[in-house]
């Protein structure tokens, strides 16, 4: 590695010539931040200045780069300077839009900015210039588990673009459930008429595919590595099993058909004329077009009524409590089986709340409606035997009466189960070395965390619903179709295609040893020293993503192509052995020492905030944009994600003579909306242990505050910090300023 | 007409939904019907109906044939448009309720007191005799619409008002002998006739 040079480059554009002194910041960076190169520019991100930089790297031997400018999320694509780290000192959207322009603030505000230069110095000079990870995987070939409609779509969108894949199916058969169908609800305007579920083209069109090698009556038995660099145990029912590698996992084990004999309420299982939705689907077929006959005698169906949430949104033991998304549509296409063969057959479809989501719900209700098929809004309290059929009572919610009438057929819209694998906070991993095949896991996998991805609420597999539907918090394997949640086949098509197109992200950033996402591209990855660490397990245990397992002697081993760089493991680890070459403990903690701290009777109080860069940076970016206002005396830092926070940080501040510390993260909880899921959750069991450290120092407990900011608190996440600020003037500046 | 109506029940064998749509004008929207309520909700005499519009078209689908046409709420109607204007399938609610109004009134089934059914009669009888309204005899006969004493009492509750739109020439007493008619007198009863004909034709085609 070259010498250290640091090469600071402060811009004048966008009024910052006019309200800060340049001159005076260009001396701090040269004097307190020790750059050997310091330039000033009136327009910075110009193609002019920009060369100006790239110079001093070519010729100068710069090699770390400070810019005192914009907002590091403003003009990421003119200040892309490779080889080199680049630290941005905020001076535009943290310091004079967020501050009014006013002559008596002109001496505050200038300390900010000055503050905030010998930040970034502090941070350039205690980074370098990450290189890719060692760690690379060169496996292609997509693994596909589940043969489904969403499975099979996974494999055609993989194969077309060019990547071998391995199709892992339970059953005999390709198509799963959508293979039982008569025909499916329309997938393309107009949205008016059933249409063919496509399945048997799907097969023909994989059992073409140069690309793709089905694998029938077969489970995996064992799944160990990373992206780029998995492998997988495929047995088949016979007990042979093959080893086979793998670049990225593609988990589409679909759903399972609600038990209907859970429901003797509705009178399944008591009269033969009430059916399920998949029994439905068996007599249509039987039909093949013609009349459809109840299984009872074989009587042509006349009448013919639907409950819909048969055992859905509902409380009671054995039910499901949610909605499992498809059931109107399917019961309205299934009445159209009647309808259309017969326009005179008596179809009433019975709901609380008609639900028709996705693109062919409006329409296809309305083709439904055109049909005469009789939406009817009632619960039903029971189904008993009538003298010719089934009799369904319930209460009309719209005309509020009591009914009672009889059919010929009477069908549950039930939901579906997702088949998610072992919980696996129910049940344990294998110790290193002894490994035992659970039959109900779907991935087997060898991780210390567990042999399946993690389980949402209701049992659905993992999936970052809120930003990043298809990854899961296994890197690498990406969940689709009604495993992850209760979806119908036109959303279950789209999942398998994105999910596949994640796969293939996964495979390509394992190839050149970069961060998959949701920091796509990141060169960085955690470095550990191994003499330093006490094996606490820490790190293993808290990393959201189970990118981390533990050798013999219980030292962490870092997967790096399963790391998302958030930094978790860093902000856990007790005796700080854990770093990233640009983000460490250092690269922190020294912009946290490299802040001036006035005098006590200076009165000027510091506020330490540390923001996750991912929401709240960009609130309080927004709120300078939106020409909102905050306390001159914060200084804030963004952090990858508030699960980064080593509390050395919080106890350093305070120590050194900060008089408050505002951390702002994401909402935590089943309803997450953290980029790395677990990383706030994390931070906050951390934080609510500071209360010792501030008792230790005989400090407040007032001084410390941690928060839930989204990205959207454009006017909250301001307040909060003139909060800590008030705060500050109430107790009293802190005692340990010298 | 109950002939008619027998006719009808025979045809339809309880498929009342088929019914309204093949027979109202406008009934084949009924089965578009979401039952969001919000007819219900803007309309302004809704509290006073025995069944608001969206009542109504679930009463169809459910096929409640004499609740439906015995009814006198679809002739409570004042045709202020504000459920065509806000129904968000587009259904053109108003002339449904006329619709329905006017099939109940052919089948013989409307409700016989009916303010506004009788009212309705009044006025065509009133129009068609001379191509015009007369004011003073269609007022009178609005009086004494419920009775002889009943139209006494109205009749001199109203009295001030009468004078004063006689002082002001507002109402002349010689209607009462016949009063003015239309130019073309024959060949506006003729026009009716013609018109009631392509209507029984429509009907009878439908009925049939």
């Amino acid at each position: 590695m070259s010498d250290l040079k640091i090469g600071a480059y402060i811009c004048k554009g966008c009024g910052l010539g006019e309200r800060l002194d340049c001159d005076q910041i260009a001396t701090v960076a040269q004097r307190d931040g020790k750059a050997q190169v310091v330039q000033q520019h009136d327009f910075l991100c110009s193609a002019e200045g920009v060369k100006l930089i790239q110079n001093d790297i070519d010729n100068e031997g710069v090699n770390r780069v400070v810019i005192g400018a914009c907002s590091r999320r403003a003009k990421t694509d003119a200040f892309n300077f490779q080889g080199v780290t680049i630290s941005r000192a905020n001076l535009r959207e943290g310091v004079i839009w967020i501050r009014p322009d006013e002559d008596d603030l002109r001496e505050t505000t200038q300390e900010m900015a000055e503050d905030y230069v010998r930040m970034a110095c502090a941070e350039a000079k205690h980074s370098t210039p990450p290189v890719s990870a060692q760690e690379k995987g060169c496996e292609e070939a997509v693994l596909v588990v589940g043969g489904g409609i969403t499975g099979m779509t996974a494999a055609i969108e993989a194969a077309k673009a060019g990547y071998p894949v391995h199709l892992v199916e339970k059953t005999g058969e390709l198509g799963g459930y959508v293979a039982r169908m008569w025909k499916d609800v329309p997938r393309h305007a107009p949205y008016t008429d059933p249409v063919d579920t496509s399945v048997a083209d799907m097969v023909a069109e994989i059992e073409a595919s140069d690309n793709i090698t089905v694998h029938l009556n077969s489970t995996i038995t064992r799944t160990s590595g990373a992206p780029g660099r998995f492998s997988a145990d495929i047995s088949t029912e016979s007990g042979s099993t093959e080893t086979l590698n793998f670049g990225a996992i593609v988990q589409a084990s679909g759903a399972t058909p609600y038990d209907a004999s859970q429901l003797p309420e509705l009178g399944y299982g008591k009269s033969k004329d009430v059916v399920d939705r998949v029994e439905l689907e068996q007599l249509a077929i039987a039909a093949n077009g013609g009349p459809i006959k109840r299984p009872s005698d074989g009587k042509e169906v006349k009448k013919v009524t639907f409950i819909q949430c048969a055992g859905q949104r509902s409380d009671k033991e054995g039910h499901l409590n949610y909605c499992s998304g498809d059931c109107c549509l399917t019961s309205i296409k299934q009445a159209m089986y009647f309808k259309d063969q017969n326009p005179d057959i008596e179809t009433e479809i019975l709901f609380d709340d008609l639900r028709t989501p996705g693109a062919p719900g409006e329409d296809f209700y309305r083709s439904g409606q055109d049909k005469m098929v009789t939406f009817r809004k009632g619960i039903v309290s029971e189904v008993v035997a009538g003298s010719n059929g089934p009799v369904v009572k319930f209460k009309d919610k719209i005309l509020d009466e009591d009914v009672e009438e009889e059919a010929d057929l009477v069908v549950l819209a039930t939901g579906m189960v997702p088949n998610s694998g072992v919980d696996i906070n129910e049940v344990p991993q294998n110790e290193p070395g002894e490994w035992e095949v659970n039959v109900d896991s779907i991935l087997n996998l060898n991780y210390r965390q567990g042999k399946d991805v993690p389980h949402l609420k209701y049992g659905f597999a993992d999936s970052h619903f809120i930003c990043f539907p298809y990854e899961t918090r296994r890197t690498g394997i990406y969940t689709c179709g009604p495993v992850r949640r209760p979806m119908d086949t036109q959303q279950a098509i789209e999942d398998a295609t994105g999910s596949a197109l994640k796969a293939i992200q996964a495979i390509e950033s394992a190839k050149v040893g970069r961060a998959a996402h949701p920091r796509s591209g990141d060169l960085s990855y955690p470095i550990f020293r191994k003499e330093g660490c006490t094996q606490c397990k820490r790190c293993t245990v808290e990393c959201p993503f189970g990118a981390i397992d533990e050798d013999e002697q219980r030292f962490p081993v870092f997967n790096e192509s399963r790391c998302r760089r958030c930094g978790t493991c860093m902000g856990a680890c007790p005796v700080r052995v854990i770093s990233f070459e640009n983000y460490s403990v250092d690269t922190v903690g020294q912009q946290i020492k490299n802040c001036e701290i006035p005098e006590e009777w200076d009165e000027k109080p510091r506020i330490l905030v540390l923001a996750c860069e991912n929401d709240a940076y960009p609130a309080l970016d927004m709120a300078a944009q939106q020409g909102n206002s905050y306390s001159q005396w914060a200084r804030v830092i963004p952090v990858r994600c508030l699960g980064s926070v080593n509390t050395i940080w919080i106890t350093d501040a305070l120590n050194s003579g900060y008089d408050g510390v505002v951390l702002m993260g994401c909402k935590k909880g089943d309803d997450y909306q953290c980029h790395f899921v677990k990383g706030s959750e994390m931070a906050s069991v951390r934080m609510s242990k500071v209360d010792d450290t501030l008792q230790s120092l005989s400090l407040e407990k007032e001084r410390v505050a941690t928060y839930e900011v989204a990205i959207t608190d454009i006017d909250r996440a301001p307040k909060l910090i003139n909060d800590m600020a008030e705060t500050v003037e109430k107790i009293g500046l802190s005692p340990f300023k010298f | 007409m109950s002939n008619y109506n027998q006719e009808m029940i025979e045809k339809y064998r309880g498929n009342f939904l088929k019914e309204v749509q093949d027979n109202v004008e406008e009934g084949d929207w009924v089965k578009m019907c979401m039952q969001c309520g919000v007819c219900s909700g803007s309309c302004p005499l809704g509290p006073h109906w025995e069944h608001p519009p969206q009542e109504i078209f679930m009463m169809i689908r459910a096929g409640k044939r004499d609740e439906v046409l015995q009814s006198s709420s679809m002739w409570m109607c004042t045709s202020c448009y504000n459920c065509i204007a806000r129904c968000p399938r587009g259904l053109p609610i108003t002339h449904i309720m006329h619709g329905l109004a006017t099939y109940s009134k052919r089948l013989g089934l409307a409700p016989k007191n009916q303010p506004t059914a009788k009212f309705a009669q009044l006025f065509w009888d009133n129009l068609t005799r001379t191509g015009r309204v007369n004011e003073l005899k269609l007022g009178l006969s609005l009086y004494f619409m419920n009775g002889f004493s009943e139209g006494i009492k109205t009749a001199l509750k109203m009295k001030d008002i009468g004078l004063g739109m006689l002082k002001t020439k507002r109402m002349t007493p010689m209607e009462i002998l016949g009063g003015h008619g239309c130019k073309d007198k024959k060949g506006f009863h003729a026009m009716l006739k013609k018109a009631q004909e392509i209507e029984e034709a429509r009907i009878g085609k439908s009925g049939s």
